[in-house]
């Protein structure tokens, strides 16, 4: 068996004691209980409440559970809070862009269309909230695997389908894609879904750094492309993209806890 | 924003709304380019009434258009023309002498005058004024709220009755403050707001006579009434000095006009704490016998009065946050729709928010919300189902209403507002209308609709056709349900809303 880690042991044993019984603690009381020196209790104490862990009341010095523990079993966002927020800004890039724009997230092996923004060209469109797309070849599927170690081993797991001429289907391809897509922050699908069809999309962190979902701008080749020959996405859209995820991003930290 | 905005020249748009003053500034495509917002204070000094101050409301409102402006990083030589938006109905009155408000402003929430109202119908009741003003008389309309500060405000009736007191609703007001004030501020309303005093006929736009004698209301309080879209005045001092001031339009004709509703039948419906809908039509005052209002929807310059009925819900997006709120079933009020997508459907419950009595179409004070059709298979997920068919069966009866009362077929319903982030409200809507349900790219129609106005008065736009050209779809959702389903539901629904009836006996009412 494995050498514990006695500094995390007692760090659990302090969210323990706090968990149980009264509720706020002071540090004598939980040195004591654990039977530790009140330095070494204060050092575990104050890490925890770096780590948000812990928090001490300011009158009175005691010490109880964190909000950050909560939250810990409880970090889902909903995903319809995430459109509500995200639809002022999707609007917005979709006007500007003059693309339609889409908000994806992980669900089960693929990406989930939650939000959808038709084109604004008057064109006859359907509405796509609901459905799946891959997340090997579009550009929302990469940008979560990039970013969320479940979305890539779900990637991996429902294969790589050939879905044009263009679509990775090599497992070292797509780790190399997905190392470029952290690098630069975005990801691109250059006809490699549809013929076509181009994407570029970015990821909407949480306050955590985590992925919540990515947003993505779709639209024909010609026209997101600056030159479609060279699958070279255009560099304005790029910005207009992780612009419009920031600052979703920015609306989710600013009003959560 | 990424792409640089198109260099001007602008359009400014002041919203006066119930709980903040917002200026927009608008570029030619009808894209925002700057924002500023200020709330103000609600006052309730007694249950049922609420006030603003309208000295706030106007420094807030200078605050707002030097703000945008600012923002927008442009000067008034870019501006081409200011217009205004307001909350419709509440009632001010101040000194023309000195500015000074006699009294706060009245607020079209505000129930002061039920009693009042009561005592105006004498002996025909409700609908006494309903052929000349195309409404019944109830609290929130403009004209009972000026008698109110007449007999209640010491020495008022005699500085009226001398000509020193004038009366506006918002637009009014700030029309006035806007060209001058005391030093040449022009009096006028537009036909929108006239049509919510009780006191305009609406057949003449003219301010009418016999109802102002039966209400004891002082024609030298009254304003000018205008168009909705020509030049009042310029503005006197601020960072859009010497723009003109060219629209007024009460908030939801602005709705309507900015989701450039501008042909017989077509409608939109703004989705918020309660919901509106006005349906344009044409030139021709429609009589309601449904329980609707009929009301001015806009006028252009010289043009054609355009009429519009209008049915208000009163309870849509504060159902959801009284599940919020009061029965803690949702954290916020997007998990509705994830804790309605839980379960396929409603588990044979309906839930009737009838919370102060039943609206158009039924207008009655005597039911209270109901939640039937029970059984042990229903949870939480089920009544959730259920709030957001509420909002869309209460919409599908005042559109039923509406084409009983014009005998035009609705063929697509444009919708605004926050509720338009639920997509399975929006689905439900189309299915249970059996129509096409139409969201458009930008959500401030309440703003464009009064800078499209102003616009068009300064010849910005040449006309609507080009305003509709700006109109884009931003989502569509098409019908999806099988007749018969929606008929077996449709009267379900309404066998819930009969058990609403009656709930409030006469001797125990307030």
């Amino acid at each position: 068996m494995a050498r514990s880690i006695q500094s995390l042991e007692r760090a659990a044993a302090v969210l323990r004691l706090l968990a149980g019984g009264e509720r706020r603690l002071g540090l004598s009381e939980i040195a004591s209980a654990l039977d530790l020196a009140k330095g070494t209790a204060h050092g575990l104490l104050r890490t925890l409440q770096q780590e948000g862990f812990v928090e001490q009341e300011p009158v009175s010095g005691r010490y109880q559970l964190g909000a950050e523990l909560l939250r810990l079993g409880n970090s889902y966002l909903d995903v319809h809070e995430l459109r509500a927020r995200a639809l002022p800004w999707t609007d917005d890039l979709a006007r500007s862009s003059g693309e339609a724009v889409f908000l994806g997230v992980l669900h089960q092996q693929g990406v989930l269309i939650v939000h959808h923004v038709f084109r604004p060209d008057d064109s006859r469109q359907v509405l796509e909230i609901g459905a799946m797309r891959p997340l090997h070849s579009t550009a929302l599927g990469k940008v979560l695997s990039a970013y969320d170690p479940v979305a890539h081993s779900e990637a991996l797991d429902a294969g790589m389908e050939q879905l044009t001429s263009r679509t990775l289907t090599d497992a070292a391809e797509f780790e190399k894609e997905l190392d470029l897509t952290r690098a630069r922050g975005w990801a691109g699908d250059v006809e490699e879904t549809w013929d076509g069809v181009a994407s570029i999309a970015a990821p909407i962190h949480d306050r955590r750094r985590m992925p919540v979902g990515a947003v993505a701008l779709t639209g024909a080749v010609e026209r997101v492309c600056s030159d479609a020959g060279n699958a070279e996405l255009r560099a304005d859209l790029v910005a207009a993209v992780r612009d419009c995820a920031r600052a979703v991003a920015r609306d989710l930290g600013a009003d959560r806890f | 924003m990424t792409d640089a905005h198109t260099a001007g020249p602008f359009i400014a748009a002041i919203d006066q709304g119930t709980t903040s003053s917002r200026c927009i500034v608008f570029d030619k495509d009808g894209r925002i380019v700057a924002v500023d917002q200020k709330e103000h204070e609600q006052i309730f000094p007694k249950p049922g009434w609420v006030e603003h101050d309208a000295k706030e409301i106007w420094t807030n409102v200078q605050e707002v258009v030097d703000g945008a402006v600012s923002k927008a990083g442009i000067t008034s030589a870019d501006v081409k023309a200011i217009g205004i938006t307001n909350q419709r109905e509440t009632t001010l009155l101040w000194d023309k002498n000195t500015g000074e408000p006699v009294h706060n402003a009245i607020v079209w929430q505000d129930t002061r005058t039920a009693e009042l109202c009561r005592e105006l119908g004498r002996n025909v009741g409700q609908d006494r004024f309903r052929r000349e003003t195309g409404l019944p008389l109830a609290s929130y309309f403009a004209g009972p709220k000026i008698r109110w500060l007449l007999d209640n405000v010491d020495g008022l009736r005699e500085r009226a009755e001398a000509g020193d007191i004038l009366f506006g609703t918002m637009d009014s007001w700030v029309i006035w403050n806007l060209t001058g004030g005391v030093n040449g501020g022009v009096h006028v309303t537009d036909v929108t707001n006239a049509s919510r005093t009780l006191l305009m006929n609406l057949h003449t736009m003219a301010w009418d006579d016999k109802i102002l004698s039966s209400m004891d209301v002082p024609a030298a309080v009254l304003p000018e009434i205008r168009s909705s879209a020509e030049v009042y005045g310029e503005a006197a001092s601020g960072a859009l000095q010497g723009v003109p001031v060219a629209s007024a339009l009460g908030d939801q004709q602005a709705a309507l006009f900015g989701q450039t509703c501008y042909a017989e039948g077509e409608a939109k419906s703004t989705y918020g704490t309660g919901t509106f809908l006005l349906m344009n039509t044409g030139d021709e005052p429609v009589n309601s016998y449904n329980g609707l209002l009929t009301t001015v929807g806009y006028q252009i310059g010289d043009n054609k009065p355009v009429y519009a009925l209008e049915g208000a819900i009163a309870v849509t997006g504060s159902l959801v946050q009284w599940m919020r709120d009061q029965m803690g079933l949702i954290s916020t009020a997007a998990e509705i729709e994830t804790l309605a997508l839980s379960v396929e459907d409603n588990g044979g419950a309906y839930f009737v928010p009838a919370f102060s009595g039943l609206f158009a179409p039924y207008w009655r004070d005597d039911a209270r919300g109901v939640i039937a059709g029970l059984t042990r298979y229903v949870t939480k997920a089920h009544l959730a189902r259920a709030v957001l068919e509420a909002t869309a069966w209460q919409t599908r009866e005042i559109v039923d209403a509406m084409t009983k009362d014009s005998g035009v077929e609705l063929t697509a319903l444009k919708v605004d507002g926050g509720m338009t982030s639920n997509n399975l409200l929006m689905q439900n809507l189309s299915d249970f209308l059996d129509a096409p349900v139409v969201r458009p790219l930008v959500a401030e129609t309440t703003c464009l609709g009064a800078a499209y106005a102003a616009g068009l008065a300064v010849g910005f736009w040449p006309d609507t056709d080009a305003l509709r050209a700006n109109w884009r779809r931003a989502a569509e959702w098409t019908p999806q349900m099988d007749d018969d389903t929606r008929k077996r539901e449709y009267k379900s629904w309404l066998k819930a809303v009969e058990r609403t009836m009656g709930w409030i006996e006469e001797d125990s009412k307030e």
